[in-house]
């Protein structure tokens, strides 16, 4: 596959006149939203709104049918002592655990994802990624988290990263379509607009940090670089692209912090799950623990909320 | 269960109010001069009260001092300067130590203090004047006995009683920036805090008998213009410091003339801010918002005059004003507060007096929407465009958040357009690429060039102006100059 | 017996690299030689050919300035024994320059250096010449302690205006002659005889002046100039006169820091 739409040649010319990212500028404004002052009903709200936006994630070797079942009636019902505090946003799981998940979240409303395209290396061949997709999407999912070729992004290979996430859209039908950029291999916030850029021009429908399994995941930099990124491109294009972040966000702070960015970057519109996600395996409890102490005034426990 | 998910639609989220608590504040219901290392009743000024801009609830009574307690403020300084001069020198750093501690002990206090006497937003005092007040103190009370290594080897001399007169934009750090290289240096200070923020500089003082300073190494004499014309032409007065606005700098000078008595004036600034195509635009943005809304642009350093290179004008435009209207303006003591009140009435009118001529001079006005507060100053952040380099907000200091947007074509523009006032205080520069950066930054004349960040401060980095916004530096060695003679 | 008829020389001002007579046609006498008594618009012409040259003295690297104070330093030497000067103040003024040849390149690491700022920033302060610096110099010893002057408003990147000792002004006159056989750019030095409260007044009374350096030693002259420099905020020093190679030297930093500015530089250091 080449390209050579014009519309794509002519988009490529704005990416060679991408402005840079100053680091120390993007963690100074990361790290001053991070102070502001959540408290009492903000955080009740703001509690609420995080839980609505998890994709509630196990991406464990050992994951069985089981463990599925019980995370899907985790985020179905997050916490049944507190019927205000909603439903998460989706379930996210392997391919081969689709199926399960799916049955498990029949009628609820909460989404099934899955990862998907060799991840999270994604060192596997493009027809490998596609089936994986395939298969994925065969066994109903709503939402497919698919990995960019770092490999080729490091090699200055733009082209090849674009036709693959093109090739996946393709077979993803009616399902969302999440890229995964991976920042901490990317090196620097210039490459992490820059590949927010590629993704959203090839079709993402929401651009997502990170896979959780690498070394750093959704900071508070990269979180702001992407936000920004969306920003502009929904100014030039009219196209709303969503935010997923994920990796590292595993306490209600984080996760408040992580709103306050969009807030602040995006506006109030970007505060649903339609258009931001937290990707997270153990940030729900937390969540959950906050909230009862707006309620109580006591400092709970873990034991308070079941694991699953 | 599908009504979990439905409730997910409902939810809106806006931070709730998150006023920092005044419970262990203390302040008195008045206080006097504080001369001798106590608090006395003036013997010739009157009392008068210090209100909080953003209610104009009073806070507290303060003694002005009147001439004759110029002269005995003096007095006191001078007895208690040969003693400190004399004192081992480690000693005195040692209590300068204690108060920088002090200031660190008492940090949430003092940003509560200076908050409710100036206005500005707590996440300002909090974060930027008390700590850098506590580490100016820090810094100074290391030099005091190294003061030679700081003037290049040479043998050195403390002035004697200095004559300090700080602002109302940052009351407690200007102090910070006068009193601890003075002190440092082995002097003696008598300090005049501005008639609308006395508040912290008494805290100050309280702060100097904790330390347990010997009397009269500090005297803060509150008042208002007339105490500091009295202070800066009172007899027994061998140096004179101060900052504020050029045209009482230049009154000073004047009025200083042919007495010898060394003097550096912090002035004034329109400082330009210039943002090149090739800049990160997001920061550059960042920059542009903390350049000119800082302090509610209650900075002599501000980033008034913005020089947007013609070929991203509009994008820069459009992405400021969309920050713009994200800038959370209200009680200053709530922790998410961006904007806080204008210091005073007076300041408010003279803001108004400016932006009306923007207006009448054809510029375009934009002003955020938003609601201001029924009682206190407010002023909601303005932007400006279609300006002309003639215009008088393009050239006179407004002192409040209203930037003025210019363009230019090229790099040489840029550099003229820059240059082109009294003033040379400060200047930003933003660009991704050093060499350019480096070239207008050594162009520029200006004493502070920030390239790509804005409102940078640190005790280590001399600051000051060129050209009408004043002479001599304040920060690392350079400030220990200006309290000291050289003796060979 | 042919008794040769001395060839008299006419003394001139030096504006812009030029030797002019004053624009007023006005002169004085002294040693039995006329010279000009400047006017304040001589003054005004003087300061813009100052700041004419200002930019591009700056410009040069400290190296090059070196280099041209040096090369002034040579030519004064070689002149041999003028009107109004000793031998010994003549070498002494040679010796003076020489040293603030030597100046140019270390003003900076002697002044400036790296602030470690408590942020993730490369913070520098580096001195810069503060621009148009006017001088007055002071009637004796006329050349030396004009050279005393001079020399750290050169070697700080500085372009200057001097008026030179009202009643010995052929020494200030004759370095005019010096200075324009070496390398020095036009207008970088400009020196105007005459009488010094007219024309130090004048002097001081200009906008385009950054600083202004007093070693005339007439306090009431020195007040006067004092209440103008308010007007736009000039740096004044009063010294003064210097009358040998320790006093224009011992203090090098004080008169270097009169003429200079401290810039500070913030960069952030990331990516």
């Amino acid at each position: 596959m080449r390209f050579t739409d014009p519309s794509v040649v002519a988009w490529q010319g704005v990416i060679r006149r991408l402005p840079h990212v100053d680091r120390v500028g993007v963690e100074e404004r990361a790290a001053q939203l991070g102070k502001r002052s959540i408290k009492t009903t903000a955080k009740q709200q703001g509690i609420r709104l995080a839980v609505s936006m998890l994709d509630l994630t196990t991406l464990e070797g050992a994951d069985t049918a089981g463990k599925v079942r019980h995370l899907c009636a985790k985020g179905v019902c997050p916490a049944p002592t507190m019927p205000e505090i909603p439903s998460v946003a989706a379930i996210c799981v392997y391919p081969s655990l689709v199926a399960t998940a799916k049955e498990a979240l029949h009628g609820t409303g909460v989404k099934t994802a899955s990862v998907a395209t060799g991840f999270p290396a994604g060192q596997v061949s493009l027809d490998a990624k596609l089936r994986d997709t395939e298969d994925a999407v065969a066994a109903g999912a709503d939402e497919i988290d698919m990995v960019i070729s770092r490999e080729a992004f490091l090699a200055g290979d733009d082209t090849r990263v674009q036709q693959e996430i093109l090739a996946v859209k393709e077979r993803t039908g009616d399902a969302h379509l999440k890229v995964i950029l991976e920042t901490a291999e990317l090196g620097s916030y210039d490459h992490v607009r820059h590949a927010s850029l590629l993704a959203m021009e090839a079709g993402a429908d929401f651009i997502k940090t990170s896979t959780g399994k690498a070394a750093s995941g959704a900071t508070p930099g990269v979180c702001l670089v992407m936000l920004e990124a969306i920003r502009d491109y929904a100014e030039r294009t009219g196209r709303i692209v969503g935010f997923k972040a994920a990796g590292g966000v595993s306490t209600s702070k984080a996760a408040l912090h992580r709103l306050v960015l969009v807030k602040e970057t995006l506006g109030d519109e970007w505060l649903t799950s339609e258009r931001v996600r937290i990707g997270a395996s153990s940030v729900l409890n937390d969540l959950l623990l906050q909230y009862a102490k707006t309620e109580t005034g006591r400092y709970g426990r873990a034991e308070d909320f079941s694991k699953e | 269960m599908s009504s979990s998910v439905e409730t997910r639609t409902s939810i809106v989220w806006d931070y709730a109010p998150a006023p920092e608590s005044v419970d262990h504040v203390r302040l008195e219901d008045r206080y006097g001069l504080f001369v001798d290392g106590e608090f006395r009743d003036p013997s010739d000024g009157g009392y008068v009260s210090t209100i909080n801009p953003a209610t104009e609830d009073r806070l507290a009574d303060v003694a002005y001092g009147g001439p004759e307690d110029v002269i005995a403020a003096i007095q006191s300084a001078r007895a208690a300067a040969p003693k400190w001069a004399a004192l081992r020198p480690l000693e005195r750093a040692k209590y300068l130590f204690r108060v920088a501690r002090l200031i660190q002990e008492r940090s949430r206090e003092l940003a509560v203090v200076e908050t409710m006497d100036g206005g500005k937003p707590l996440r300002e005092s909090r974060d930027v004047d008390v700590p850098l007040a506590a580490a100016h103190f820090f810094h100074y009370a290391g030099w005091a006995d190294k003061l030679r290594y700081g003037v290049n080897a040479r043998e050195v001399e403390p002035l004697g009683v200095v004559g300090q007169i700080v602002p109302w934009n940052f009351p407690l750090l200007m102090a910070a920036w006068k009193l601890a290289p003075a002190l440092a240096c082995g002097n003696v200070a008598v300090l005049k805090p501005a008639e609308t923020t006395p508040l912290t500089a008494l805290l100050l003082a309280e702060i100097c008998q904790e330390a347990e300073l010997p009397p009269g190494v500090v005297t803060i004499l509150p008042g208002d213009g007339a105490t500091g014309a009295a202070l800066v032409r009172a007899d027994g007065i061998d140096k004179v410091a101060f900052t504020g606005s050029t045209a009482v700098g230049r009154d000073i000078q004047a009025a200083l003339a042919g007495t010898g008595t060394p003097l550096t004036l912090e002035l004034g600034g329109k400082s330009a801010n210039i943002v090149f195509e090739d800049a990160a635009l997001d920061q550059a943005v960042e920059g542009i918002v903390n350049g000119i809304f800082f302090n509610q642009g209650h900075v002599c350093c501000a980033g008034s005059r913005l020089l947007i290179q013609e070929s991203v004008r509009d994008e820069v435009v459009a992405k400021l004003w969309q920050r713009m209207r994200r800038l959370r303006l209200g009680d200053p003591l709530d922790k998410n507060t961006d904007v806080g009140a204008i210091n005073s009435a007076e300041q408010l009118e003279r803001i108004e007096v400016l932006v009306a001529a923007g207006e009448q001079e054809g510029a375009s006005r934009r002003t955020v929407a938003c609601e201001l507060p029924e009682r206190g100053y407010w002023f909601a952040p303005t932007l400006f465009t279609d300006v002309s380099p003639a215009h008088r907000i393009a050239v006179e200091e407004i002192f409040g958040p209203v930037v003025s947007v210019l363009t230019f074509r090229t790099q040489a523009e840029a550099i003229e357009k820059a240059n082109n006032s009294r003033y040379g205080l400060a200047a930003g520069i933003w660009t991704d690429k050093g060499s350019k950066a480096f070239e207008v930054a050594s162009a520029l004349k200006a004493g502070v060039i920030w390239q790509n960040t804005y409102n940078h401060f640190d005790p280590t980095a001399a600051f000051g102006g060129y050209k009408e916004s004043g002479f001599g530096r304040e920060g690392g060695p350079a400030g220990l100059r200006p309290y000291l003679r050289v003796v060979r | 017996m042919n008794t040769r008829l001395q060839v008299r020389k006419t003394y001139k001002l030096w504006i812009g690299g030029a030797f002019v007579r004053s624009e007023s046609g006005r002169y004085d006498e002294a040693h039995g030689f006329n010279f000009p008594r400047a006017s304040r618009k001589d003054v005004r012409d003087a300061v813009q050919a100052a700041r004419k040259a200002a930019g591009p003295w700056a410009a040069r690297t400290a190296y090059n300035r070196g280099q041209i104070l040096y090369r002034a330093a040579e030519a004064l030497e070689s002149r041999g024994d003028g009107i109004g000067v000793t031998r010994e103040e003549r070498e002494a003024a040679v010796d003076v320059l020489l040293h603030y040849a030597g100046w140019t390149d270390k003003i900076a690491p002697v002044l400036g250096g790296v602030n470690p700022v408590a942020a993730p920033f490369l913070s520098f302060s580096v001195p810069e010449p503060t621009g148009v610096v006017g001088i007055v110099a002071p009637d004796e010893p006329a050349l030396l302690g004009l050279i005393a002057e001079l020399g750290p408003a050169l070697a700080g990147g500085n372009v200057c205006v001097s008026v030179l000792s009202e009643n010995n002004p052929l020494p200030g006159l004759d370095l005019a002659e010096a200075l324009g056989v070496s390398d020095v750019p036009a207008g970088v030095v400009n020196l105007l005889s005459g009488r010094r409260r007219e024309l130090a007044g004048a002097l001081g009374a200009h906008r385009d002046l950054g600083a202004i350096v007093d070693a005339a030693g007439d306090r009431e002259l020195s007040a006067e100039l004092d209440r103008l420099a308010a007007e736009t905020i000039k740096r004044v020093r009063h010294g003064d006169p210097a009358t040998s190679y320790e006093d224009a030297t011992t203090d090098a930093l004080e008169r270097l820091n009169a003429v200079t500015e401290l810039k500070t530089a913030w960069h952030p250091v990331g990516a």
